[in-house]
């Protein structure tokens, strides 16, 4: 079994690695492109943009969402927001209501029916140019939306650009952790966007050229994540989808491990589905980066987490049956007396150790790069041991779960995630 | 029509090259600690072979002479943690590694050569033999596993028993030798004690009762010495000067 494993660990880690290095070859050779833009930009034009935020059950958050739309620097002629209530059952539909002023707030109540289906009836009553969403339960930076629009603007192939999200206000452990991993994202989605490899447009705050729905077709529920499956349906008509670094969203995160566990079952679970139905992507080289690199290194890094999971959890119990075994044997007191010596010797040198010291480097430089793209500071945090801990823990059994409901196909709500007060 | 940007095939192989070279730095950082471990393994048996060597000259000049002149203190203690250090290389270095096959054979050798100068030593000096003899395998036997935990807690409540472990299947004419002259039966795990065979596994019970010479080597509870605080001792300075002082007035 041994060597089985080390052969499909050494597999594993080698492609872990290229994907790391791929990030940062990448990084060195673009730095200089990544665009830091002044904190007043202006536009010389200022074209039609429409905001959906489509919402359910999101009393709690929806006012501050809607007040920084409105704090957006961005002239209010040329800005429309559509709120959708997708059949609350909670007071979200007043508070919803009480802004609609009917110039360019617009308030609709619709049955629920899933995300996809709000934004779909807000692109079917928008002729703006370009159209974004808005989760309900996310804010955006003022200068957000100017910045994204000058990459429309800079480069006529873009047809989508993705904003950098950023955990709100953190408070706990999980959160900390959660924000270190936005941070990371943020480097290697400005990286796939570099290499046009980005298979996310995220729910907050993505803006496309409004014509992407009209010569593709409108949003499909997609196993619950339609944010991945129209990032794919781009990339495989060949639509540039570009990032931008310093237009912040700030998202509020799973604040305990069940709701963190269900977010990432969904997401997980519409990648698995997504991939299934985008396989005629894969490894084809006329889709580029997306087909050849971030596809094949999404299902690795799944497959990849799983069988270490498996493998800690079988030495684990291995260890605890022979200590079993030993206190069977020799009794209680003698198999717990403990002589230990430290010895230089006892120390591991197999070369599964080595490579995963190699790979936990490569994943602090990405999050360390991630944070000083974030948050212009690159200082080592404990956020990222709490980071490494948690997920190394937490991930697997999502992962895991999504597997297995991919297989029966059974889906995971957008709704079930959210809070339901009545 | 959209078309992708054209893939960066030079890109992906520079990448593979990196990668290559950090994953063979991996590797090769591996090796060279693995080799540093052989190389020390290698140091302690060189180490413990001429102080073996020693002993049996030692012996053969004192044969006329008294017992109690003869070192037998060598080797307990090196030849377990060697042992614990050749089973830990056999874990993480592999079994099926030539250099750690040559150690353990290498080590085996010594544990015969240590068993027959004690054999020698008990005989002569006519003390009782307090070793144990135990074969095993690496493969396919639990009771292998506990019989040896059963003698490390042995070895630990006696820290004078002498365990020799010999991997039965190790290819050397030497541990050949020694099953056949035991009869060893392939029926592992196996222990010799006082020339006897006991195949099967063993509990510490039944090696306590049929070696009854171990209660002989059975550590002796440590009796603390009586304390002696500093203001006794001055006292007693004291009380000695005041003596002297009164015996040089009378």
């Amino acid at each position: 079994m041994e060597p089985v494993f080390t052969v499909i660990f050494y597999v594993f880690s080698f492609i872990s690695v290229y994907v790391q290095v791929f990030f940062l070859m990448t990084y060195f050779e673009k730095k200089r492109h990544i665009i830091k833009h002044p904190d007043n930009l202006v536009l010389l034009d200022y074209p039609t943009v429409t905001i959906a935020v489509p919402c359910y059950n999101e009393e709690a958050t929806i006012d501050k969402t809607v007040k920084s739309l409105l704090s957006l620097d961005y002239p209010k002629d040329k800005i429309k927001i559509f709120l959708i209530d997708d059949g609350s059952r909670d007071n979200t539909w007043n508070i919803i209501k009480a802004f609609d002023n009917g110039s360019n707030i617009f308030a609709y109540k619709k049955e629920n029916g899933g995300k996809h289906t709000a934004l779909n009836l807000a692109l079917e009553n928008t002729t703006s140019e370009f159209f974004g969403c808005l989760d309900s339960d996310s804010l955006v930076h003022p200068q957000a939306l100017i910045r994204i629009i000058s990459y429309f603007q800079n480069d006529l192939t873009t047809m989508a650009v993705a904003p950098s999200i950023v955990v709100y206000n953190p408070k706990n452990i999980l959160q900390y952790a959660q924000n270190v991993e936005y941070d990371m994202s943020i480097y290697t989605k400005k990286m796939l966007g570099f290499m046009g490899g980005i298979h996310v447009t995220p729910g907050p705050f993505s803006i496309f050229r409004k014509r992407v729905f009209d010569e593709l077709g409108p949003y499909h529920k997609a196993h619950n994540t339609e944010d991945q499956e129209i990032a794919l349906r781009m990339q495989e008509h060949g639509y540039k989808i570009d990032h931008c670094p310093d237009a912040y969203v700030y998202t509020n995160t799973p604040d305990s491990v069940a709701k963190l566990y269900r977010q990432r079952l969904r997401w997980i679970y519409g990648f698995i589905k997504n991939l299934i139905d985008y396989r005629r992507l894969l490894f084809k080289k006329e889709y580029g980066t997306v087909a050849l690199f971030t596809l094949p290194s999404g299902l690795v890094s799944i497959i990849g987490v799983i069988f270490l999971f498996t493998n800690i959890i079988a030495n684990v119990i291995s260890f605890f049956y022979h200590k079993i075994v030993q206190i069977q044997t020799i009794g209680f007191n003698n198999a717990l007396s403990f002589h230990y010596k430290f010895d230089w010797f006892f120390v591991s040198t197999k070369a599964v150790l080595f490579l995963s010291i190699i790979l936990y480097i490569l994943v602090i430089v990405s999050v360390m790069i991630g944070r000083k793209m974030a948050e212009g500071k690159s200082s080592f945090s404990f956020s990222i041991i709490y980071f490494i801990i948690i997920y190394s823990v937490i991930a697997p059994f999502w992962m895991i779960r999504a597997i297995y409901n991919a297989i029966i196909s059974k889906e995971s709500s957008w709704t079930f995630e959210r809070r339901v007060t009545k | 029509m959209h078309k992708h940007e054209p893939n960066d095939w030079k890109k992906y192989t520079i990448v593979l090259f990196i990668t290559s070279s950090i994953f063979i730095s991996g590797l090769w950082l591996s090796n060279y600690f693995s080799n540093k471990k052989i190389d020390q393994l290698k140091s302690i048996e060189s180490s413990i072979s001429l102080d073996l060597m020693s002993s049996e000259t030692q012996f053969s000049l004192l044969e006329e002479l008294s017992c109690k002149d003869v070192s037998t203190t060598v080797l307990s203690s090196e030849l377990n943690s060697l042992a614990d250090k050749i089973s830990y290389s056999e874990n993480n270095i592999g079994t099926e590694n030539v250099d750690v096959i040559s150690l353990k054979k290498y080590y085996s050798l010594l544990e015969i050569k240590d068993y027959l100068l004690m054999k020698k030593i008990t005989e002569r000096c006519g003390q009782k033999p307090i070793f144990i003899l135990y074969f095993y395998k690496n493969d396919n036997c639990d009771a292998c596993t506990k019989q040896g935990y059963v003698l490390t807690s042995l070895r630990e409540n006696y820290p004078n028993l002498r365990v020799y472990s010999f991997d039965y299947n190790l290819d050397i004419s030497a541990i050949r030798a020694m099953r056949s002259i035991y009869k060893v039966p392939d029926n592992l795990p196996a222990i010799v004690i006082n020339g006897k065979v006991y195949s099967g596994f063993k509990t510490v019970e039944e090696i306590e009762k049929t070696f009854p010479q171990l209660e002989s080597i059975k550590p002796k509870a440590i009796v603390p010495k009586p304390k002696t605080s500093a203001t006794d001792a001055i006292k007693n300075i004291i009380k000695t000067v005041e003596t002297t002082a009164n015996t040089v007035t009378q």
